[in-house]
């Protein structure tokens, strides 16, 4: 029996004392897809994930992790899932290699096998020319890389990330996060991925929980998610057009006015309101109508310069929702 | 005795664990397309080519860090040159030391372990100054350094249980420290059959043999107490330091507030022989407590066979006996209570760290 849902988090609380870091959390990750908890520091990201490998022990609620509850039966959580802590550590007298062995022979594989696993998995994550350097010279980036393939030799069906782009240079972040995602589609692999970082988030995920105050503020994709936020104009369509025809665009936009733009698009159907704002035009719309307005201002006559849909980043996303949070609190 | 039953008992375990394996999880290994050999192929099987038991690999793993590490290379010598010194001194003044008529005459070999002339501790006495010293500094960084070095989490999200780890650094650390003693031990036989050239008895073999385990078996204790140190404190600093802070405070403060507690009730000389020896015993018990005199107590009676009790005993007790040694057995029976004491110790301290760590929360760093 396959379970539609990998991972499954049933009114999950965790508190420490008075305080509670994971406030009755309900989450559903499917196969395959690489999910990202987003929220700041000290929203109980981390504390969720230790709960989902069974590091320790949910106060009330359960967690079911390939239909396995990981207090009861860790080790069949812990062969699925591999995990890559926050500030991943090695043992530094010991060559990178020999760091993957031990993993891999932990995770029953013979010697020899562990080894040709090993040295495909350090070429796989580039870290093909230190195979014999002890990890204590390894830099944070190549740590973090050295932590992936850890995370691999043991062939998981779920990779857990705990901010594992935390201390690595913008070219190392873009090079992981490739990897993750390559990952992911090519061996169908689950990726659950924590961060603070919205725009790897953005870059990575095909669903996003929006973590605050050890609550789930909301879930669901990131069009899904601006929809539910900006629900009154979840569109902006920002265009620049000029007039007449393509040699005197050396002005754009000159001459054409809001009035002008209006009758432009005539009555399309959802345009809300019509801004400009430094020679450019700002539509709300309601639904996604951009080819529309295209074709509007072509067949008008004018020059189309630029045409772009905004679509709310997780920026936005973000901010609207911790606004919200704190207003609440 | 029991315990080395026990660790033997453990291995064994381990080892059809690991033949096994290949049912057991089964399924598993089939999904993953591991190799799976039927047990009674195993032996042609090669060498890297075998399925270990993630505890042996956690076990192999901590055995060749202790042995690699400069601070076991330190121990080592340091041990090692206190036991050449005292068999040294032992060697120049074993002349002396022989007088006819000695009841333990008969027991020459075993003088090699006690005796001394005054500048140099014996050998024996050496092991009980060191052996603390050896526990504490092979325990005091095992679960924290890891901890610190964000090991812990990465290691504990394999596919093992939690009680592995404290069992393979429990265990690596006790047999590194084991057959150091055991070769030490050796050593001195061997130098000591060459240099006297009066080859041990069997029975004279067979306490030896006792007092190293009894060596180990107190040695265990102080690493069980400073792994439950390092479950307990975060930084090895502070581990290290409250397992010498035992350390001292047995060996030099207890013996004082013991005087001073039983001082004041120190019966008169006129007093009845019963209170002297309700006395005695009170002191006795109290001084007990401490496991370098149960170690002390158990290592005189192995070595010195012409010890026949521990106790005081009264003048009607000794009426009529013959001064002569006791056989191994009655010596071993002396014993066994002080051995007894020492393993309830060790074992109090692994429960205690085994209970602490088994529900405790895993972060990094």
């Amino acid at each position: 029996m396959v379970a539609e849902n990998i991972i499954e988090l049933t009114d999950l609380t965790k508190r420490y004392g008075s305080f509670t870091a994971v406030n009755q959390l309900n989450l559903a990750i499917g196969t395959g897809e690489i999910f990202g908890l987003l929220g700041p520091n000290g929203a109980g990201k981390s504390t969720t994930i230790l709960m989902i490998l069974g590091l320790t022990e949910p106060s009330s609620g359960s967690v079911k992790v390939c239909g396995y509850n990981p207090s009861s039966e860790p080790l069949e959580v812990k062969s699925r899932a591999g995990y890559l802590p926050e500030d991943v550590g090695f043992y530094l007298n010991r060559t990178g290699l020999d760091n993957l062995v031990f993993t891999g022979r932990l995770n029953m594989l013979s010697e020899k096998k562990a080894e040709e696993k090993a040295k495909e998995l350090l070429v796989r994550v580039g870290l093909e020319n230190e195979v014999d350097k002890k990890t204590g010279k390894y830099s944070r980036g190549m740590l973090q890389r050295l932590g992936l393939a850890d995370v691999l030799i043991k062939q998981p069906e779920i990779i857990i990330l705990d901010e594992p782009t935390l201390g690595i240079d913008p070219r190392g972040v873009r090079e992981f996060l490739k990897l993750i995602v390559e990952l992911s589609r090519e061996e169908g692999i689950t990726v659950l991925f924590s961060s603070h970082d919205l725009h790897q988030v953005q870059q990575v995920c095909d669903r996003v929980g929006l973590f605050v105050g050890g609550k789930l503020l909301a879930e669901g994709d990131i069009q899904s998610l601006s929809k539910k936020l900006f629900s009154n104009s979840p569109y902006t369509i920002e265009l620049e057009v000029s007039a007449g025809t393509r040699s005197d665009s050396d002005n754009p936009g000159n001459g054409i006015s809001i009035e002008q733009m209006n009758k432009m698009l005539g009555n399309l159907e959802g345009v809300l309101a019509v801004n400009k704002i430094n020679e450019r035009f700002q539509i709300e719309c309601s639904h996604d109508i951009t080819s529309a307005i295209a074709r509007k201002v072509i067949e008008s006559g004018a020059g189309l310069e630029y045409l772009t849909r905004k679509e709310y980043g997780l920026n936005d996303i973000y901010y609207r929702y911790f606004e919200g949070g704190e207003g609440h609190e | 005795m029991i315990f080395t039953i026990a660790i033997l008992r453990e291995v064994k375990v381990m080892n059809n664990l690991n033949n096994n394996n290949g049912s057991v999880s089964g399924n598993r290994e089939q999904k993953k397309k591991f190799a799976v050999f039927p047990s009674t192929k195993a032996k042609r099987i090669r060498k890297d080519e075998r399925i270990l038991h993630p505890f042996r690999v956690m076990l192999r793993k901590e055995i060749s860090d202790h042995v690699r590490s400069w601070r076991f290379i330190i121990l080592v010598s340091i041990v090692a040159l206190t036991c050449f010194g005292s068999l040294y001194t032992a060697l120049t003044n074993i002349g002396t030391a022989i007088k006819p008529g000695n009841p333990e005459g008969s027991f020459f070999f075993l003088r090699l372990f006690t005796i001394s002339d005054g500048t140099m501790p014996s050998y024996f006495v050496f092991i009980s100054f060191l052996g603390p010293l050896l526990g504490i500094s092979l325990g005091f960084d095992a679960i924290n350094s890891d901890q610190n070095r964000g090991i812990l989490s990465r290691i504990l999200s394999q596919p093992i249980h939690r009680d592995y780890l404290l069992n393979a650094k429990f265990l690596a650390a006790l047999i590194v420290i084991g057959l150091m003693f055991i070769v030490l031990g050796f050593l001195v036989i061997g130098f000591g059959l060459i240099t006297i050239g009066i080859p041990p008895t069997a029975e004279e073999f067979m306490r030896i043999v006792s007092f190293i385990i009894l060596s180990i078996i107190y040695v265990a204790f102080w690493l069980n107490l400073s792994i439950l140190f390092s479950v307990q404190f975060r930084q090895p600093a502070t581990s290290a330091l409250s397992g010498i802070a035992v350390w001292l405070f047995f060996s030099v403060f207890y013996g004082m507030i013991v005087t001073l507690i039983t001082r004041p009730l120190a019966p008169s000389e006129l007093a009845s022989q019963q209170q002297i020896i309700g006395y005695e015993g009170l002191r006795l018990t109290l001084m007990r407590f401490m496991p370098n005199e149960l170690f002390s107590e158990a290592t005189t009676t192995l070595l010195m066979p012409s010890v026949r009790s521990l106790g005081p005993l009264t003048m009607e007790q000794l009426y009529g006996t013959i001064p002569g040694p006791l056989p191994l057995g009655q010596s071993l029976l002396i014993v066994w209570p002080q051995v007894t004491g020492l393993l309830a110790a060790t074992i109090l301290c692994f429960v205690i760290s085994y209970v602490s760590f088994m529900r405790r929360e895993i972060r990094s760093r």
